[in-house]
């Protein structure tokens, strides 16, 4: 294959992967409002996505806070400013870590079981039974699915952010010595409102990307296992991408906003 | 005179370079059980798959209980649908609920059934394919014949007016086979009076259909009632009764 193919190839499928996502997004939208609400499907979702994902999250967010107190405080301290560390976690764990961090550990968790879940009922004919049997497959397997990301994944961010920061004042007080009274109310001062709240904005637009991600793969899964198998592992890579290049955008967008 | 319950016009489709189908046109009218017949890749489950609104034609027309289907909306199909039922070839039931959750599936979602009512139901429908006492078990945990006829009681079980049979006896045994295809001769008589039933078995198409359409290279080859077809004049039916038309 020569390279002028390659490219020819990489954007087609690219382009087939970004349009399908677009109107994959189009008919969740439009189902949105239709019934049934499937609510307890919804409550089974937010146990899935939520409540299993938090030993994850919560984990990485404390050793997340821990080793940027651990890094800020050792540099600053050269040019005596180790008393700011609190402000400095705080800021780089509400405005970003916290929720890019949650969403690409919780989000490729989510989302490769969600693609293997819907990718192994394509495979195997139970999304055509669905329709067959008059069920709109829109409404009963995305809807509840994107609904629950979008209550889990802010609630989910903001423990994190929680955890995070104290993570970080374990090891500013214990540590480096630093008053723990001293972190807090550095954080009390310099932080506003506004850093917390854009990046749980930024964890309700992370946990729609996820979600949709996960499921458009599941639903475009052909080639039986091993065409579920790529499905699952492009989900992975393509929700750490999303997440990362989204964040850029988000960032911006919110700068922009309210700053 | 009311419309056909299923009407194909002039119906083209095609997978890549792969032309499947080249200009069907068939009618299902009330009553009439048609068996599609034709060999591997002819292009009878693509045609069973775009009668009930599964996937989409390139070209032409077709109209289910009288209304236009090939680019309705998903969501606006679904009414339609809930009037059919699909017996799927690999039975397609859902791989994590039990056998009596899969046949409860369809009255759970579309009837305001009691939990009662729908026990009385799908207890009913699972004593007509001939497997009582079986709703604890998982798919996985059930045979091929039992699989296929748990996949025929789902289908049934909301007592639809048409019923489509995708390769109802294919990878049976014969006991199995017999089995099943007994059981589509007697709905007739009961449940559902009207359906389509895509085969390549000869015997079993002649025991339920009352009119056959035999498929090769996605086109109809000859069309009439077993008799007619048995006594047809054209060569591409001629060789699919005697076994000899090879398929795609």
């Amino acid at each position: 294959m020569t390279v002028a193919q390659y490219v020819k190839t990489q954007g087609r499928d690219a382009a087939i992967w970004y349009g399908g996502l677009g109107l994959l997004t189009m008919r969740v939208a439009r189902n949105l409002a239709l019934p049934p609400a499937y609510l307890w499907i919804v409550a089974r979702e937010i146990d899935t996505i939520g409540v299993r994902s938090l030993v994850v999250a919560l984990t990485a967010a404390l050793f997340t806070g821990m080793v940027l107190a651990l890094q800020s405080a050792v540099n600053m301290a050269r040019f005596g400013a180790e008393n700011y560390v609190g402000p400095v976690v705080a800021l780089s764990i509400l405005r970003e870590l916290g929720p890019v961090l949650t969403a690409i550990l919780v989000g490729g968790k989510v989302a490769s079981g969600i693609t293997a879940e819907l990718g192994s009922m394509k495979v195997t004919e139970q999304i055509d039974a669905l329709r067959a049997i008059g069920v709109n497959y829109i409404k009963r397997l995305i809807v509840p699915r994107l609904l629950a990301a979008l209550l889990v994944f802010p609630i989910v961010t903001v423990l994190a952010d929680g955890v995070g920061l104290v993570g970080g004042m374990l090891i500013s007080v214990f540590d480096r010595n630093v008053d723990s009274y001293l972190y807090w109310n550095t954080i009390a001062y310099w932080v506003v409102l506004k850093d917390f709240l854009t990046g749980v904005g930024k964890s309700v637009a992370f946990g729609a990307i996820v979600t949709l991600i996960g499921c458009y793969n599941g639903l475009a899964t052909e080639g039986g296992t091993e065409g579920l198998g790529r499905s699952t592992t492009a989900t992975v890579v393509q929700v750490a991408m999303g997440v990362i290049v989204s964040d850029f955008f988000l960032t911006k967008l919110f700068l922009f906003l309210f700053w | 005179m009311p419309p056909p319950f299923v009407e194909l016009q002039d119906v083209w489709k095609s997978f890549d370079a792969n032309q499947v189908l080249r200009g069907i046109s068939l009618t299902l009218g009330k009553g009439t059980t048609l068996a599609v017949m034709g060999g591997s890749g002819a292009g009878k489950t693509v045609l069973l798959r775009i009668v009930a609104g599964l996937i989409r034609p390139d070209a032409g027309a077709v109209s289910l209980f009288g209304a236009r289907i090939e680019r309705m909306r998903e969501e606006a199909m679904l009414a339609l649908r809930r009037r059919t039922g699909f017996v799927f070839q690999s039975a397609a039931l859902f791989d994590s609920l039990s056998v009596f959750e899969n046949v409860a599936f369809p009255l759970r979602e579309h009837t305001g059934m009691s939990l009662g009512e729908i026990t009385d139901r799908v207890h009913r429908f699972l004593s007509l394919v001939g497997l009582p006492g079986t709703d604890s078990l998982l798919p996985a945990e059930l045979s091929g014949g039992m699989r296929k006829r748990v996949g025929i009681a789902r289908a049934l079980v909301m007592e639809p007016e048409v019923v489509f049979f995708d390769e109802p006896t294919a990878g049976l045994d014969p006991t199995n086979a017999r089995l099943v295809a007994e059981l589509i001769a007697e709905l007739r008589t009961g449940v559902c009076d009207t359906a389509i039933v895509v085969t390549h078995d000869i015997d079993f198409a002649n025991m339920i259909a009352d009119r056959m359409a035999i498929l090769h290279h996605g086109r109809v080859a000859g069309t009439g009632t077993p008799d007619e077809i048995q006594h047809s004049a054209n060569e591409d039916v001629r060789k699919f009764l005697a076994g000899e038309l090879r398929g795609a």
